[in-house]
């Protein structure tokens, strides 16, 4: 096995993830749909109530709809990293997960391939929701739309690699409901999304300190700083950081030997 | 490896290096034993039958054997490469078709087969070449391009043999392949099989729990309950049971081992 071996595998993955998002229209829908929802909507609705004070990155008073579109950048990438997870349960149960698991290439490789393929969708769904943003008026910098590539890996990665991790913990399909309850939803109402972080810090100091180990709070303030053309060092490092205790955790999770899968026999079939 | 020209993928084997070994091999979930001390072997050129019921730890040794998961105990050995020590080298040997269908129904037949071909690492022209050979030989290269929702039952299963030959394995393992399948399509592909194993010297581990898809020349290895209770040619298997046939062999085996 050589580098080139590695790539074609690597391009294979990817291939396939990509013409399965394209077969499923609603998803890629529905993915656009969700933060425009809250765009329009929720943000329209609030700018009145709540009022954003100047801070880093933002050099005046912003809309409330400019302050959280990072977050929904942030939800959009949440969401599909969830949706791998749920794909991957749903490979193993109908057993597609196994042609990948049982070919040549050491099995870290291929789950970080099938990773890879899943941040390239999300970044996708994430510049279609910002086409559709720049006519609400929600203005980024030109440049901003390029600074923010890098992030969106890292933070697609780190995102993605939550939902392996928890892909590989789950057994069946219909725990996924659970998945939405307790990890999409903390996740996203207990991290900077909606409001900044100083302002939780004046309601509630225990959920500030929440929302400051949240590392999708750290995911969005990396994006927020990188659609400005500016690098938050210590979130940066947090959300790089969360990414390989989660992906060396999955890939844990998926090893021949020792995770879950070992231990519990599947996948089932 | 150089998936492209099956014949070349492999250096000369000396003889008697056998397709499959396992070895005192024993697995088991929690405390529910599924696998004990089995051991058997599949040289080039044979169809072996892994004869048992349902529960017998087929799918359990099929998993070892494709490494989704490790033996505990016992030795899984590949044209001679331990599947735990040389996991790439073992697995680049061994073509698999699972007992579900493991092929996207929203995706073409070649799709299918490219993606297949590309976690192996093989060029495209390399996978053009093999698709065209493998789907040639099972009637199917008109339907290449139709997604794989449209193929019937016996189709589907046909490109899955495909899918598990693109990169010229030498040993195939199959696990109750023929399941949901009516009987013409089950036997053309028992008729496939066979020829690719006469034909071309390819070692074949085929577990089912059908006793009337074992051929006189055969050899049956018959699983119950984790255990290996007989292994070799039919006819010696049926003799050793004292049975007349196959079927009494292993109902008396099986029976005898008391349920």
């Amino acid at each position: 096995m050589t580098a080139v071996h590695y790539l074609r595998c690597l391009r294979g993955i990817v291939v396939r993830e990509a013409l399965r998002f394209l077969h499923q229209r609603g998803r890629f829908i529905a993915a656009l749909v969700r933060p425009l929802v809250w765009l329009f909507i929720f943000a329209a609705g609030f700018r009145t109530v709540l009022g954003v004070s100047i801070i880093p990155p933002y050099e005046t008073y912003v809309p409330y709809e400019v302050y959280i579109t990072p977050g929904l950048i942030g939800m959009i990438q949440l969401f599909n990293g969830m949706q791998s997870s749920l794909s991957m349960v749903y490979d193993r149960e109908m057993g597609s997960m196994k042609t990948l698991l049982v070919s040549p290439l050491p099995r870290w490789y291929l789950l970080t391939c099938k990773l890879l393929a899943g941040v390239a969708v999300s970044i996708l769904q994430v510049y279609a929701f910002l086409i559709v943003a720049a006519f609400w008026e929600i203005d980024v910098p030109v440049l901003g739309y390029v600074s923010l590539l890098p992030a969106l890996v890292l933070s697609g990665l780190m995102l993605g690699a939550l939902g392996m991790l928890l892909s590989s913990a789950i057994k069946q399909l219909e725990n996924f409901a659970g998945v939405m309850n307790f990890v999409i939803f903390p996740m996203f109402f207990a991290s900077s999304t909606l409001y900044p972080l100083w302002k939780i810090k004046e309601s509630s100091l225990l959920l500030y300190n929440i929302c400051a180990f949240n590392p999708f709070t750290h995911a969005v303030e990396m994006i927020r700083f990188a659609l400005y053309g500016q690098v938050n060092t210590f979130s940066s490092l947090y959300v790089l950081a969360s990414l390989a205790l989660f992906l060396g955790l999955a890939i844990y999770g998926y090893d021949p030997g020792r995770g879950l899968i070992a231990r519990r026999g599947a996948p089932a079939g | 490896m150089t998936p492209a020209a099956p014949a070349q993928v492999t250096e000369p084997v000396a003889d008697g290096v056998a397709a499959l070994e396992v070895e005192g091999v024993s697995h088991s979930f929690g405390a529910k034993r599924a696998l004990e001390n089995v051991a058997f072997t599949v040289h080039p050129g044979e169809f072996a039958v892994l004869l048992g019921l349902n529960g017998a730890g087929k799918t359990t040794l099929f998993s070892l054997v494709t490494r989704l998961y490790h033996n505990r105990s016992g030795a899984i050995r590949i044209f001679g490469s331990d599947v735990r020590k040389k996991p790439s080298r073992a697995l680049a040997q061994i073509g698999v078709v699972f007992q579900q269908p493991t092929i996207d129904l929203d995706l073409s037949v070649s799709q299918n087969l490219r993606y297949h071909a590309a976690l192996h690492g093989m060029s495209r022209r390399a996978a053009e070449e093999r698709q065209e050979v493998e789907l040639g030989r099972l009637d199917m290269a008109e339907r290449a391009d139709d997604k794989v929702r449209r193929l019937s039952g016996g189709q589907r299963r046909r490109v899955e043999i495909a899918r598990a030959l693109m990169h010229g394995p030498r040993l195939l393992l199959l696990d109750e392949p023929t399941v949901g399948l009516d009987i013409r399509a089950r036997q053309a592909i028992l008729d496939h099989v066979r020829r690719l194993c006469r034909e071309e010297g390819m070692a074949v581990l085929w577990a089912t729990h059908l006793i009337d898809e074992v051929d006189g020349h055969d050899r049956v290895v018959v699983l119950h309950e984790g255990h290996v209770l007989a292994f070799g040619g039919v006819a010696d298997v049926t003799r050793g049971a004292g049975a007349a046939t196959i079927i009494e062999a292993f109902t008396t085996l099986t029976g005898k081992d008391g349920t």
